[in-house]
């Protein structure tokens, strides 16, 4: 485009932006906003019954939460949970997603649905089955240990091996997804690039480590950002399966922050939370961002 | 209900029932929406902090007015519904917590009843853990934190102070309260709480591995509905023991509370009276298993002649309140995480302490700051 934008055109392009812009300005900014200045503030439960015990803290709040062991351990769980589980949903989908990709596999459809089928599946269900699979006298997961003539496990009842079986479950539940979208992203690699890179005698490794590769880093990146977020903000699982527990080893930032505003009305004190939540995927999604724009 | 509208002519109840575990943040929320009814049912640890926020109305006139025999209350029930001196709820049903077990397990273990002392109590334990009974565990502990504050409590601990407004944990009674606990742990008597060292409770229960527990009112039901006929008479409840003595237990429970932005200040009330009648709770008990808060109720033949609620029926005797602060919850769990910790080694009984009292301090921090304008 040459030349000064026109008027009219800026015009045109308000009236097009202005519904969306309304909508996200209202229900994402001015919130987000809010909670800011919430954060700002001692509000709580004693606040709903006499608005003036309010007080403006400044950011105390934020003080009080780098002085907060619970807050500390919140947030390494989290970050764990971020990359232990963040790294093996990713690989685990890619290699199923090759798998299913092989020109041999019959039954593609078959295979998408059963592994998409735990992405879909509710929670609730999922981890009351999932209870009854890391049970530590009656579950299957220490039967097939038995089997194999190891000692069983306390999956959640042990605090050191809580979090990465809730992470095992997550896992699964979760990679169906980025399964989809690398597989979709498989199948729109032209067949050619192969062909080409077969005549100038590449094996199977080089085919995937100089062509498929590649291909695949636009969605990599945009899956490693679906999924580095959704564990960022992992919730369900633990409040679900463990209530953080035991000794407080399946704390999440997000459990954390509901436990601190939801069940205790600490309400200044969880928006702070919620900010350095919010900072930390601004964060995450720079990094990962950077990484996938490199040459 | 029906019984209610036929004798009230003239008043009519609009009845919404919602899950227990739901109940406390659905009656924040509609405090805070401005949408809560006329009359609810309300856990008594909840009611200082809706007294707190001027949600409930006082009952003590009508209750003056009406001539209600305060007295036929079990003395701990009443007490917690009792906030800075007036009467904010009328108690509906009961619940604390006693000792299960199995008689036949005691007896081969040499005991007739179950010894009112820590100590004596103790030497049972570990009897029920050696030949012949071999249970894998002697006793089973609710995985929250009422097990550590009710020994606490038998210690005549206060758990906070000034005023209620500061930790108290490092005080001698709470910290031997504590150290029996982490001991019986130790000594795997006790399964650590949330490991699943212990499958099903009550399987554990039937099948003869778990020898006591201690629980409450809705074990009962459990224990009805799920054992076989073999065990229905092999079991049964006591008091819990103390340290010197007869041991006191949590006043738990709910009651029916008003809220001030009724419309029917009178029909409410008629509605709380209602159901506070001897016959309704004996009818209510009847249909649900909750235990009636009034001793008249106790005195009935159904509830006499049950001896498996003889536990209860003694421990109801001897019950006493929690502190009755808004952050309760809060410091609940806080008493439950440290006195884990203290159970699995990782803080000494001193440290534990101490960080409690510590973190207890920090949340009531804008309790002290407020105290003085919130009475």
């Amino acid at each position: 485009m040459k030349g000064p934008i026109a008027w009219a055109e800026v015009q045109a392009a308000a009236w097009f932006l202005t519904p969306a812009l309304t909508v996200v300005l209202l229900f994402l900014f001015l919130p987000a906003f809010a909670a800011w200045i919430l954060s700002l503030t001692d509000f709580d439960l004693y606040t709903f019954a006499e608005p003036t015990t309010l007080r403006w803290v400044g950011l105390r709040n934020y003080l009080a939460l780098l002085q907060d062991g619970r807050f500390w351990h919140a947030l390494q769980n989290t970050l764990i949970f971020v990359g232990l589980g963040g790294l093996l949903t990713l690989s685990l989908a890619l290699a199923a997603a090759l798998g299913i990709h092989q020109r041999f596999v019959r039954w593609k459809a078959f295979w998408r649905t059963v592994y998409f089928a735990p992405v879909v599946t509710s929670l609730v269900a999922v981890a009351i089955v999932w209870r009854y699979i890391l049970h530590a006298r009656y579950g299957l997961a220490n039967r097939v240990f038995a089997g194999l003539g190891l000692p069983p496990i306390d999956w959640l009842g042990d605090p050191q091996v809580a979090l990465p079986s809730l992470i095992l479950m997550a896992v699964w539940k979760n990679y169906g997804y980025d399964l989809l979208i690398f597989l979709a992203a498989l199948q729109a690699i032209p067949e050619e690039l192969y062909d080409a890179a077969r005549m100038d005698g590449a094996g199977v490794w080089q085919q995937f480590r100089y062509v498929t590769l590649p291909a695949l880093r636009p969605m990599m990146a945009l899956a490693g950002l679906i999924t580095a977020n959704g564990y960022l903000q992992v919730f369900a699982e633990p409040y679900v399966m463990t209530q953080g527990g035991p000794l407080d080893a399946t704390l999440t930032l997000v459990l954390l922050l509901y436990e601190q505003g939801f069940r205790w009305w600490r309400l200044g004190y969880a928006a702070a939370l919620a900010f350095v939540l919010f900072v930390l995927m601004l964060g995450v999604s720079w990094m990962l961002w950077r990484i996938q724009r490199r040459p | 209900m029906e019984a209610f509208e036929a004798t009230h002519p003239g008043i009519q109840v609009k009845l919404q029932q919602i899950p227990w575990s739901a109940a406390y943040e659905k009656l924040v929320t509609a405090y805070v929406g401005g949408q809560l009814p006329d009359v609810a049912q309300m856990g008594n640890s909840w009611l200082s902090q809706f007294v707190t926020l001027h949600a409930l109305v006082e009952l003590t006139p009508w209750i003056v007015r009406d001539r209600l025999d305060t007295a036929d209350y079990f003395s701990g029930i009443w007490k917690t519904n009792r906030l800075s001196k007036g009467i904010y709820g009328l108690p509906w049903y009961v619940d604390t917590r006693v000792l299960f077990y199995r008689t036949d397990l005691l007896k081969q273990a040499g005991y007739a009843t179950v010894p009112q002392t820590w100590a004596e109590w103790e030497r049972l334990l570990h009897r029920l853990v050696a030949p012949p009974v071999n249970a894998r565990f002697a006793l089973a502990l609710l995985p929250d934190w009422s097990p550590v504050v009710i020994l606490g409590l038998q210690q005549g601990a206060t758990l906070l102070g000034g005023n209620r407004r500061y930790g108290n944990f490092r005080d001698e009674r709470f910290r031997r309260a504590l150290a029996f606990y982490v001991r019986l742990v130790n000594a795997r008597l006790v399964p650590h709480a949330e490991a699943t060292q212990l499958g099903n409770l009550y399987q554990e229960f039937a099948q003869g591995q778990l020898a006591m527990f201690w629980s409450g009112p809705w074990s009962v039901g459990v224990l009805r509905a799920w054992l076989p006929d073999s065990l229905s008479r092999l079991w049964t409840t006591a008091p819990l023991p103390g340290p010197e003595d007869p041991g006191v237990s949590l006043a738990g429970g709910s009651s029916l509370v008003i809220f001030r932005n009724t419309r029917n200040p009178e029909a409410a009330w008629a509605l709380v009276r209602f159901f506070a009648q001897p016959e309704v709770q004996l009818q209510f008990y009847l249909l649900t298993g909750n235990l009636p808060p009034r001793r008249s109720v106790w005195q009935q033949e159904i509830l006499q002649r049950d001896e498996q609620l003889a536990g209860f029926g003694q421990q109801l005797e001897r019950i006493q309140p929690l502190p009755a602060v808004p952050e309760w919850e809060a410091i609940a769990a806080r008493i439950y995480y440290y006195a884990e910790a203290t159970a699995r080694g990782l803080l000494g009984l001193d440290e534990a302490l101490a960080r409690l009292d510590q973190e207890v301090d920090r949340i009531l921090e804008k309790r002290r700051r407020i105290g003085a304008e919130l009475r």
